[in-house]
């Protein structure tokens, strides 16, 4: 849709510039560049989640919690919630986006798939600043094994 | 008298204090301390699904002899605590849940400033403004 072109944009732009550099490119550089999309998004999870949850009543849970992210985050970042939420229910949750925005201006076959994790990132610190602010500790990995589509695994640490 | 206290979630350090007359703030750390006892209790009431409502506002914590202590809690676990004179019997319940939106709103201000790190001292000179001005209307 017309308007989920700018945000995607957005959202990708940041990649190349970090991950890699035209004359000299090594290793480290690349993740550095990762894990500074990722500090970045890391930090607008912590502010984003304090505006969103603003108006909300108070979360019942660890999964009322992941529900807001799946929800009302994907929704305010990525113009869709989450396609699929699956859960162990002992504090590890799977978040599958079918349409994911960041990687809907790469192509859908098999070209740019080793790229695609680096558009992940951010979305990555995205949620584990979010989970952060609302006071749980987390990893956050995630996987492209079929474009568009994402997969974010999300465990969440034991206080 | 007001003094109004943001503390930080977990480890429950101050990250605003201010209080009107500004000689009155260290009066009130112990019964602040006190107060977050009452806090946590309605914290985890909620946790448990006890109330139906799970508000922010917590409403009155505990009244003393000559100060009422009240408490608001954002999703984030940031707490407010507000202390104020029992004599100020002009103060109505609505009119300190508009307070705590205010400071709700104003700490949500910060909280997106880019340049502000969370965890630190708030140190802005708009969120000072917005409480000065809030808390000379009641005062």
């Amino acid at each position: 849709s017309a308007s989920a072109s700018p945000c995607s944009v957005l959202h990708a732009a940041p990649v190349p510039q970090t991950c890699s550099h035209p004359s000299a490119p090594k290793a480290g550089d690349q993740e550095k560049g990762l894990s500074a999309l990722e500090g970045v998004g890391f930090r607008v999870g912590q502010g984003l989640s304090e505006r969103l949850t603003k108006e909300m009543p108070s979360f019942k849970d660890e999964l009322d919690v992941v529900k807001f992210l799946c929800k009302d985050l994907w929704i305010n970042v990525f113009k869709k919630q989450v396609d699929n939420l699956r859960t162990n229910h002992q504090g590890t949750y799977m978040l599958q986006d079918n349409q994911f925005l960041p990687l809907s201006q790469l192509s859908n076959g098999k070209q740019y798939l080793e790229e695609a994790p680096k558009f992940l990132a951010f979305t990555c610190g995205l949620v584990k600043g979010a989970l952060s602010n609302l006071g749980f500790d987390s990893t956050v990995t995630a996987e492209v094994t079929a474009m568009p589509s994402s997969k974010f695994q999300v465990v969440i640490q034991k206080s | 008298t007001i003094v109004a206290y943001i503390l930080r979630a977990l480890q429950n350090y101050p990250l605003y204090i201010r209080s009107i007359p500004t000689e009155n703030e260290l009066k009130f750390h112990y019964t602040v301390h006190t107060s977050l006892d009452v806090v946590d209790e309605k914290i985890s009431a909620m946790g448990k699904a006890l109330v139906d409502q799970r508000e922010l506002y917590l409403g009155l914590l505990y009244p003393t002899e000559d100060y009422k202590v009240y408490g608001y809690v954002t999703n984030s676990k940031v707490k407010f605590v507000m202390v104020v004179d029992s004599s100020n019997t002009a103060l109505r319940d609505n009119e300190i849940r508009s307070m705590f939106r205010k400071l709700h709103n104003s700490y949500t201000d910060v909280m997106c400033n880019p340049f502000y790190n969370p965890g630190d001292c708030i140190n802005s000179r708009a969120f000072d403004s917005m409480v000065t001005s809030m808390m000379m209307q009641v005062c």
